[in-house]
């Protein structure tokens, strides 16, 4: 059997299937010493253990019989093919808006393959539209698979083609908005490189993921896309943005600036949240409700799109403990990083015993940085004396930039500015807050 | 007209649904403890999955669309992140599945060598995630029934669903306290015989259960489906039998309704009706029932409601004709539309009545080009729901050429069923990929072998022998919901264990007869009870009268009701006087009678103090009294 024919199966599992030439979607019958058992040979998951075979029984269990215990199989009938659920004809109406879905991986729109129980994603516009019927009321999607990544594999590399396929929808003019769905675990990182390789955005790119895989009823991909795509459709202002659920209820989502906005739960369907600042909107049963926001937004066609969608990957983020050994300074600095976000304590400080180090790394040329651990609040380095000597030693404080936004944000600056260490400290997309609400 | 089972060939399967009595729930460490208020609450939307769109009935679909929105409360300590969705589960409760492998020792099930975790989709948000998690631990097995062997199908370990606490038309309600309880699910083959023997069944099955001491007590803690069907019918199943004396009549109502609509249809087929022609024509009656004086008319119409009549070729005094008492078409008709929150449907068997007049019906059948033979049906409601329901009817009058539809059904409290939704198709399962397949190894069940429960006959021996009960007051206790706190008190106090016992089987049945609550008597309040009488706080007497106290609602705590029946004990000095004071006041009937007045001496005195003071105790210092006076 071929690697992709294995379902999964190996060692002696997988010698006992290919010497009786069953494969995954047979019906079989298996006969143990206990007696016989019928059902659809299923795959295995590639990390379950090798030495059973998994079948799906007519009740819909499914089961799996040690390899040792089978005396035979039989093939009773060879794999049917599931027959495609017919997608609904969705008749385009014209006057709806355009938006344009590029989907980078995690399944914003899937459906289940009952024979099998596998996951496979369902991204045509009538798949969309089957599985979010209510989509078709609010705009025109036309939908583009770019990546099928988990996102915690996702690289610099990749934010370039997605910046560049975003900048290519947004010059084709025909579109309100664009729509990138993504998986969350590094959305927010992906949000910050849009922000600062897609500037004067004339529409808003929205980006959109779902903590629950949209496989189960209750998932919350289908209302987040829904929503998105009505903050996409209607919003009066550009950018790019992040749109979740705003709380553990299917109600409202939550419109994050895209440099503001950090995961901050493993699971929860609001795990995403705006740092140092409100969300900049909610939007609920198809209204856009603006929310107060100290962070200035573009207006909608206000400006032209400059993309710059490089990205130097050779930027460390390092994260101060007590303990911290000031020689991982020295072998970043070894290792050819040319900037170091340090992530400090408090407003913004590290111990003592880091200053030699720090300053050897000053001294030969690379940007070291300063955010909080906080995660919420402004460093300032000029209130205690560990900071003033820090910034002595040539840090450079980055206010109240969010950690993941400032090391984005660096490798940006490297490849895209000879004077990085000015860009940093600019505000060019409400990476830094003027004032924080209370 | 009598049914004999044996003749109609009556199958029933039970498949049993027993909550665990686990320290926490299947997949998380939440208590399974019932929630006495909710803290918080969110609402979620639960949609199909895309393959689900074209597997379900119409019927379910609009379901979903009808009440999409659910309501979720939560309370501390009862729930978390896990149940509310927010988290993925976590590995299966140990002692839950340990209890699942003992039960399926005793059922001599087999084991499954590696049991899988599967969603089974729940569409109707008793489950945050849209599915229920299940896992099949064995299968195969057998349980002896007064010396038949009933075949076991499966073994299943689930977790509960949340528990329904209110229905607003749109929004339905629920507490997440009971969801993810463990449950096993124990499916039976199905057994022929009379409805009492087939009880037999789920009761030593029960009982079996409850000897392992590992399983929940109390109401709600074990619930039956019954799937029963008869000759030439189709398997009907009914769910949320809670009672076992429920569920003798609940067969027999099957049994007689099944019949009933067999004999319709067989009377249908006499008559050669097509029913493919059933919903041919169907229009809007609105205008003729707007004259109607009718009330029900005039709530759906001032609702901007409509009205749809179908014609129903050849049903003529069909969809009316009782087979047996309360059994027609009709009835199934107005449940079936309940299931659409509409109660507006007439048909022409029952016409003219409710306000419509006989003119009002011959210009509908005149409207419909129906003729003698036909009968019609009005359905009246919003335009979408009327819309959908009418297309249900005519699905359920074609169907009743073939009888007996395939449905779920639930159980009402007195004993019938009514219509709950359509059989789900293929059962709709996928692996729950959260949480990997777990080895049920040969070592892990030999390591349980020696926790298999001893029956359900040796267990009572053993109680009768321990507690010196006789063998009845024994199995009842074992039956009931108190053995627990039975053994308790047996422990802890010096109050003889036959009267507790009999005390907590025959006196609280009879107050639970009379329609009494017997929620409110709680473990610790009836340890209350029984340490105060211990301490001789109380008479015997009170035992009762405090329980019925309880249960009317008429007190809060043991304290309360034991002032409010005026059951304190009374100190000898006082009852010392007060008996006096009666033999005093009839003192005209022991110069009479002697010795002989103490039955009414007695009499009196008890109307005095029952409950304040201990009978036996009464009686003899009365009988002294006498014996000074009258000598």
């Amino acid at each position: 059997m071929a690697k992709q024919d294995s379902g999964g199966y190996r060692g002696a599992a997988l010698r006992l299937l290919a010497k009786q030439g069953v494969s995954v979607g047979d019906s079989v019958r298996i006969a143990t010493e206990d007696g016989e058992m019928s059902g659809v040979l299923m795959p295995r998951y590639e990390s379950a253990s090798e030495d059973y075979i998994s079948i799906k029984l007519k009740s819909g269990y499914n089961t799996g019989i040690l390899v040792g215990r089978i005396k035979s199989i039989t093939k009773l009938q060879k794999s049917e093919r599931a027959k495609a659920a017919k997608a609904s004809e969705i008749t385009e109406s014209e006057g709806r808006p355009k938006i344009a879905l590029i989907s980078t991986g995690g399944t914003i729109a899937s459906k289940i393959d009952y024979r099998t129980g596998g996951v496979h994603a369902a991204l045509s516009a009538s798949e969309l539209y089957s599985s979010v019927p209510e989509l078709a009321n609010h705009a025109s999607i036309d939908p583009e698979v770019l990546l099928s990544e988990y996102s915690e594999n996702l690289k610099p590399e990749h934010w370039t083609m997605i910046a560049d396929k975003v900048a290519e929808k947004v010059k084709n003019g025909k579109y309100r908005g664009v729509i990138v769905s993504h998986g969350t675990d590094t959305m927010h990182y992906t949000a910050a490189a849009l922000s600062f390789a897609l500037q004067g955005l004339p529409i808003p790119v929205v980006l959109v993921g779902a903590q629950r895989s949209s496989d189960r009823p209750s998932s919350d991909a289908a209302l987040n896309l829904l929503w998105a795509t009505v903050f996409a459709a209607k919003s009066k202002y550009a950018g790019v943005f992040v749109a979740m659920h705003a709380d553990a209820s299917d109600d409202a989502i939550a419109c994050h600036v895209g440099t503001r906005v950090r995961k901050n739960h493993t699971s929860r369907r609001d795990a995403f949240e705006s740092i140092d600042a409100t969300p900049v909107a909610l939007v609920r049963n198809n209204v856009v409700e603006m929310q107060k926001s100290e962070i200035k937004l573009a207006k909608r066609s206000e400006n032209n799109l400059v993309a710059k969608t490089k990205f130097d990957d050779r930027v460390a983020l390092l994260k101060y403990y007590p303990g911290f050994d000031p020689r991982l300074i020295d072998h970043t600095a070894k290792a050819g990083y040319r900037a170091i976000i340090l992530e400090g304590t408090g407003l913004g400080h590290v111990s003592k015993e880091c200053f030699p180090a720090l300053k050897k790394a000053v001294d030969a040329g690379i940007m070291v940085f300063m955010t909080s651990q906080c995660i919420w609040g402004r460093v300032r380095m000029t209130v205690y004396d560990t900071g003033r000597d820090l910034l002595d030693i040539g840090l450079i404080p980055l206010s109240d930039m969010i950690s993941e936004t400032a090391t984005v944000k660096a490798m940006w600056a490297l490849a895209n500015s000879d004077d990085a260490k000015k860009v940093m400290q600019e505000n060019l997309a409400n990476e830094i807050s003027a004032s924080i609400p209370l | 007209m009598t049914i004999d089972p044996a003749s109609l060939e009556l199958k029933v399967g039970f498949e049993i649904h027993q909550q665990l009595a686990t320290r926490s729930k299947l997949f998380c460490s939440c208590s399974c403890e019932e929630a006495q208020k909710y803290d918080r609450s969110f609402v979620r939307k639960l949609r199909p999955t895309q393959s689900e769109l074209g597997a379900y009935d119409p019927a379910a679909m609009f379901e979903f669309s009808k009440m999409r929105t659910v309501e979720y409360h939560t309370a501390f300590g009862s729930s978390c992140l896990v149940e509310a969705d927010e988290e993925p589960p976590h590995d299966v409760s140990k002692e839950a599945l340990e209890t699942a492998l003992i039960f399926s020792l005793a059922l001599h099930s087999k084991v499954m060598d590696e049991v899988h975790i599967m969603r089974k989709l729940v569409i109707d948000g008793s489950n945050t995630t849209g599915f229920q998690r299940t896992m099949l631990v064995a299968s195969g097995g057998y349980l002896d029934v007064a010396g038949k062997r009933v075949g076991v199908q499966s073994i299943c370990l689930e977790e509960d669903a949340a528990k329904l606490i209110g229905d607003d038309k749109g929004i339905r309600k629920f507490g997440l306290d009971r969801l993810g309880v463990p449950l096993v699910e124990i499916a039976l083959e199905p057994v022929t015989g009379k409805p009492d023997e087939i009880m037999q069944v789920a009761l030593t099955l029960g009982r079996l259960l409850r000897a392992s001491k590992r399983v929940a007590r109390g109401l709600g803690s074990i619930r039956q489906d019954v799937n029963v069907s008869v000759q030439n019918g189709a398997v009907v199943e009914v769910k949320g039998v809670q009672q076992l004396d429920q569920l003798v009549k609940i067969i027999e109502h099957e049994m007689q309704r099944q019949h009933g609509l067999i004999v319709i249809a067989e009377k249908l087929k006499e008559r050669k009706v097509d029913v493919s022609k059933v919903g041919e024509r169907i229009e809007d009656v609105t205008d003729i029932l707007g004259k109607a004086q009718s009330k029900i008319v005039k709530k759906i119409l001032d609702g901007g409601g409509l009205f749809r009549a179908i014609r129903v070729p050849g049903f003529a005094a069909m969809i009316g004709f009782e087979p047996y008492p309360d059994i027609r078409i009709g009835k199934e008709l107005g449940k079936l539309v309940r299931f659409y929150d509409l109660d507006g449907v007439f048909h022409s068997d029952e016409l003219p009545n409710y306000g419509i007049t006989q003119q009002q019906v011959a210009a509908v059948m005149s409207r419909l080009q129906a003729s003698g033979n036909d009968a019609f049906v009005i359905v009246g409601g919003p335009e979408d729901k009327a819309k959908f329901a009418s297309d249900a009817i005519v699905r359920r009058l074609q169907a009743a050429i073939n009888g007996v539809p395939a449905e779920t059904r639930a159980a009402t409290p007195d004993g019938k069923t009514v219509f709950l939704r359509p059989r789900p198709g293929p059962a709709r399962m996928y692996p729950e990929t959260d949480i990997p397949t777990i080895p049920a190894t040969d070592s892990m069940r030999k390591a349980l072998a020696d926790k298999v429960p001893r029956s359900w006959d040796e267990i009572v021996d053993s109680l009768a022998k321990k507690y010196n009960l006789n063998k009845k007051l024994a199995s009842q206790i074992f039956d009931s919901d108190y053995l627990g706190v039975f053994e308790e008190i047996a422990g802890m106090t010096k109050v003889r264990p036959t009267f507790v016992a009999s005390k907590l089987t025959e006196d609280i049945t009879s107050l639970q007869r009379q329609g009494l609550d017997v929620s409110v008597l709680t473990d610790g309040i009836i340890k209350d009870i029984f340490a105060k009488l211990d301490a001789g706080a109380i008479a015997k007497e009170s035992v009762n009268i405090i329980f019925e106290k309880m249960m009317k609602n008429e007190a809060k705590t043991v304290d309360e009701a034991i002032k409010a029946a005026g059951a304190s004990s009374i100190g000898d000095e006082e009852l010392d006087k007060g008996l006096d004071r009666i033999i005093d006041d009839n003192m005209a009937v022991v110069k009479e009678k002697g010795m002989s007045a103490l039955s009414t001496l007695m009499g009196r005195a008890m109307a005095e103090y029952r409950g304040k003071s201990d009978g036996q105790k009464i009686n003899a210092m009365i009988k002294d009294k006498l014996q000074k006076l009258v000598k």
